[in-house]
């Protein structure tokens, strides 16, 4: 028995994702010598990645492990944090977004994040909230294009067939998955090149969560997606490529391996890497 | 090619997804947006801490001579002689005190009741009625409370019942001495009490109401009642509010000027009983300040005023201390 | 031991609400019957003689409040958005601690004030510096409900708008204080209420006046004072009229009291 099919994960290479077109398979963000820090402690060090573009690329690893934190240096909400702190660079398209002269607001419209739980803006409506991006950054024309907007990244987010007539209840309203795809709508309105997934399902129920897992599939085909993630079959299901992190002594982050989805869970390098797979830890 | 931010900021232990709620800005914002707003908004916090300063500078340049001539002295003097220019305070300040706490010791437990009833427990079609009602009596303004008092609550309940507890209580030296006034420091307590009650309880219900539910579900999905949920859990997590709701309440019944001046009876006496008509600090500034007519009586008026204020700050102040000290529990309690 | 509580907690409620009504009552009662048109719009007449309105003072006291919220607001909210929204520890809890001290300075202190510093130096009563008063009064009330109410927006929010890539500015502007405006409001009608019935700064500052006057630079009446003035003299009509005046102050708060809530109605309740 292989040892996937001893966790029971089937794992069929090219057929659960979208067919990986070779011109996307450039790299399109990558991640150089990365530390980050919370004043003295030091959460992360020394990773280097570099992530396929339309390619949904998953993080995974223990609790501390630092995976949240470093999802976070890349559209540079590290730094809203107090004490927070990074040095290294990150290439978006070979642009260093961690660059003194870069502008962490334009950083995060072409770096989108969907968070762990679901967070519309209370006070506005569902139509609202998916449009939040663009009112807020000012590039509304008028209420018509607004209302398209709205209605092309529901399509996206598959939640415009079951809120098309709930657009102007409060976001609020909607169940806890539904509320989840409003946040991945609201930040797909926003046309963002990469999307960041900070565990996006682990506040939802199993239906919920494959509803979503089913969305990221089909947006890899045009977008970059990275999610954090501590389910491994969930990891397993949607990705193409694998990290994982683990603490060091200092628990300080580090990327142990790297390498496509498949390889890492049906035969993987490190044997720390099968050690957690195994769940001998973790 | 890295981006440093260096700030002097408070350590912050890291759970895994990194974010502890303190969002902060670095000095060198790129947008800027941000560092006009940034800027604008420091101004007008630091015009703030500037008005306090000013406050304080121009009461002591204002009470300076009263302070040349009598010192720390003033605090414990006994005579308040115009013409002869001798002047003290330590009868006003004890009559201060006394109708505040007086007025804290009726108001508090009411108050506090009110809040959790009206936060927690008050059928819903009710709470939002009740509630703007509770937010209307605050919003009278005091000289209005200062009107029924005089003419209504002096004449129809407090001479009553100040006859009535002299007649049946007065052994005890607190119930000695006229009854038959009503304006004293009783009818002031009572008028200060009414007034402070509504505030306590608006601002105690929203520090209520700010409770997570999270927090009450959990403890009544151990079994515990209602009651107890809210005791246990709902009443320590907003205990720094309402503490916090308590204090602008007291703050409000030392300062309060008009109702006090209408109903508690301005006399300059050392107070020995509920029945006197005892002035407190701000009755007597307000009463005399039109009439002083040297520079010596402004400046002993001023003074008072500032003796007052330094009074209101060291409230402030234990107020801050209590808090922080509780917080710091709190906060324990809930990492 | 659950059910004495709620029944001791409803008794206390009913007993604040009944207080409201039994003042609200007695105003109404004593102050109805002399409310006429000619109330509202006649000016005082000499002492001594009966009859006569408050006309001035009640547009007096709407000048002299609204200057005051137009300079508190700004002050109060703004100064709060820093100590919350931007991290400069130090100044944050010295902010905080100042505010919290000065909503106990009484008002006649701030009175007081405002005379040594503008009066003397003006040369008479003026409505502006009751404005100044009122201002001085509602900043630090302003400033601590509206900090209480930017603590309470969860940082996930803030967290969603910037990583839309929202300007920090801007997501304090068009999120956060959206998102409070509940509680900020309720702030303001707190402030505004108490800075109106605070009569004693306004023996110092603008002093009142027994004919029109529209120049902010001179005495202006205020509907408090009339009513303490007229309360505590010796005249019957003064008393019936500072019923009446006291009928119209506390319709006009409840009033402005009740707009704010149903302003607060926004679309969506808590």
């Amino acid at each position: 028995m292989t040892l996937s099919e001893q966790l029971g994960i089937k794992v069929e290479p090219k057929a659960t994702g979208p067919g990986i077109a070779p011109e996307a398979l450039q790299e399109r963000l990558v991640l150089d010598n990365i530390h980050a820090y919370f004043d003295k402690f030091q959460a992360i060090n020394g990773i280097s990645l570099n992530i396929h573009g339309k390619q949904v690329t998953a993080i995974i690893g223990p609790s501390g492990a630092g995976k949240s934190t470093l999802l976070r240096c890349i559209n540079r909400m590290h730094e809203e944090v107090t004490g927070g702190r990074v040095t290294g660079r990150i290439l978006l398209d070979g642009e260093d977004i961690l660059a003194k002269s870069a502008d962490p607001v334009l950083v995060r419209r072409r770096v989108g994040m969907v968070f762990q739980k679901p967070n519309p803006f209370p006070t506005m409506s569902v139509l609202e909230n998916v449009v939040a991006g663009w009112r807020l950054n000012r590039f509304f024309k008028n209420k018509l294009d607004l209302q398209d907007k709205a209605e092309q990244a529901l399509r996206k987010a598959a939640l415009w067939d079951e809120v098309k007539e709930k657009l102007h209840q409060p976001g609020t309203a909607l169940s806890g998955g539904q509320q989840q795809r409003l946040c991945i709508a609201r930040a797909l309105a926003v046309e963002p090149e990469v999307l960041l997934m900070d565990e996006p399902c682990s506040a939802l129920d199993p239906i919920a969560t494959f509803a979503i897992e089913d969305l990221m599939r089909e947006l890899s085909q045009e977008l970059t997606i990275v999610i954090v993630t501590h389910n491994m079959q969930q990891a397993a299901r949607v990705s193409h490529r694998t990290a994982f992190m683990m603490g060091n002594a200092q628990r300080a982050g580090e990327l142990v391996e790297y390498g496509l989805t498949h390889q890492v869970f049906t035969n993987p390098k490190d044997e720390r890497t099968e050690a957690y797979i195994t769940g001998r830890f973790g | 090619m890295a981006t440093q931010q260096e700030e002097k900021a408070q350590t912050v232990r890291t759970p895994s997804s990194g974010f502890t709620g303190r969002v902060r800005r670095s000095k060198e914002a790129v947008n800027p947006g941000d560092r006009v707003f940034y800027n604008v908004t420091r101004l007008l916090a630091l015009g703030v801490v500037v008005l306090a300063l000013l406050l304080v500078m121009e009461l002591f340049h204002g009470a300076w001579e009263s302070i040349q001539k009598f010192g720390l002295g003033f605090l414990v003097g006994t005579t308040w002689d115009p013409v002869a220019e001798q002047f003290g305070t330590l009868p006003t300040i004890i009559g201060t005190l006394v109708k505040s706490a007086l007025a804290l010791l009726i108001a508090v437990p009411i108050s506090i009741g009110s809040a959790i009833y009206l936060a927690l427990y008050a059928p819903k079609f009710l709470r939002t009625p009740l509630s703007y009602l509770v937010e209307s009596l605050a919003a009278i303004p005091s000289v209005i409370f200062g009107m029924w008092g005089l003419f209504i609550l002096v004449v129809y309940v407090v001479r009553p019942l100040q006859i009535w507890l002299k007649a049946h209580l007065g052994w005890i030296p607190l119930f000695s001495g006229p009854a038959v006034y009503g304006v004293g420091v009783l009818a002031a307590a009572l008028m200060l009490a009414v007034m402070i009650a509504p505030i306590i309880t608006a601002i105690s219900r929203d520090m209520i109401r700010s409770v997570p539910r999270s927090q009450m579900e959990g403890m009544l999905a151990l079994g515990a009642t209602k009651w107890e949920a809210v005791r246990m859990v709902v009443l320590p997590y907003a205990r720094t509010g309402i503490i916090g709701a308590v204090i602008l309440g007291l703050g409000r019944a030392v300062g309060e000027t008009m109702a006090v001046t209408m109903v508690g009876g301005n006399a300059f006496k050392l107070l020995t009983s509920l029945f006197d008509p005892v002035h407190s600090m701000a009755s007597q500034i307000a009463s005399e300040f039109a009439e002083a007519a040297t520079s010596l009586y402004v400046s002993s008026l001023i003074y008072v005023g500032l003796v007052l204020f330094g009074i209101t700050i060291i409230i402030s102040i234990l107020a801050q201390l209590l808090i922080w000290r509780l917080s710091k529990g709190r906060v324990a309690v809930l990492d | 031991m659950d059910r004495v509580a709620t029944a001791c907690m409803a008794l206390c409620t009913l007993v604040t609400v009944a207080m409201l009504a039994v003042i609200l009552g007695y105003v109404v009662i004593r102050g109805i019957t002399s409310i006429n048109w000619a109330f509202f719009t006649a000016l005082p007449k000499p002492v001594g003689e009966t009859g006569g309105g408050i006309a001035n003072a009640i547009v007096g006291t709407l000048i002299i409040v609204g200057m005051g919220a137009l300079l508190a607001v700004p002050i109060g909210v703004g100064a709060a958005v820093f100590v919350n929204e931007f991290n400069s520890r130090k100044l944050r809890r010295l902010v905080r601690f100042i505010a919290d001290v000065l909503t106990g300075v009484p008002s006649i202190v701030v009175g007081l004030f405002v005379y040594t510093m503008v009066v003397t130096s003006i040369g008479g009563f003026s409505a502006f510096a009751g404005a100044l008063a009122y201002a001085i009064i509602m900043i630090p009330i302003i400033l601590i409900s509206a900090h209480e109410a930017l603590r309470l927006v969860p940082s996930s929010l803030r967290e969603a708008a910037l990583a839309l890539g929202v300007p920090r500015w801007r997501v304090i502007l068009s999120v956060v204080l959206p998102t409070s405006r509940r509680a900020l409001t309720t702030g303001l009608v707190l402030a505004t209420a108490r800075a109106v019935g605070e009569t004693a700064p306004m023996i110092f500052t603008s002093f009142g006046n027994a004919f029109w006057n529209w120049n902010i630079f001179k005495p202006m009446a205020t509907v408090p004072l009339v009513i303490y003035r007229y309360a505590t003299g010796p005249y019957d009509d003064w008393h019936r009229q500072a019923w009446a005046a006291s009928f119209v102050l506390v319709v006009v708060v409840l009033l402005a009291s009740l707009f704010t809530r149903l302003l607060l109605r926004g679309k969506y309740e808590d």
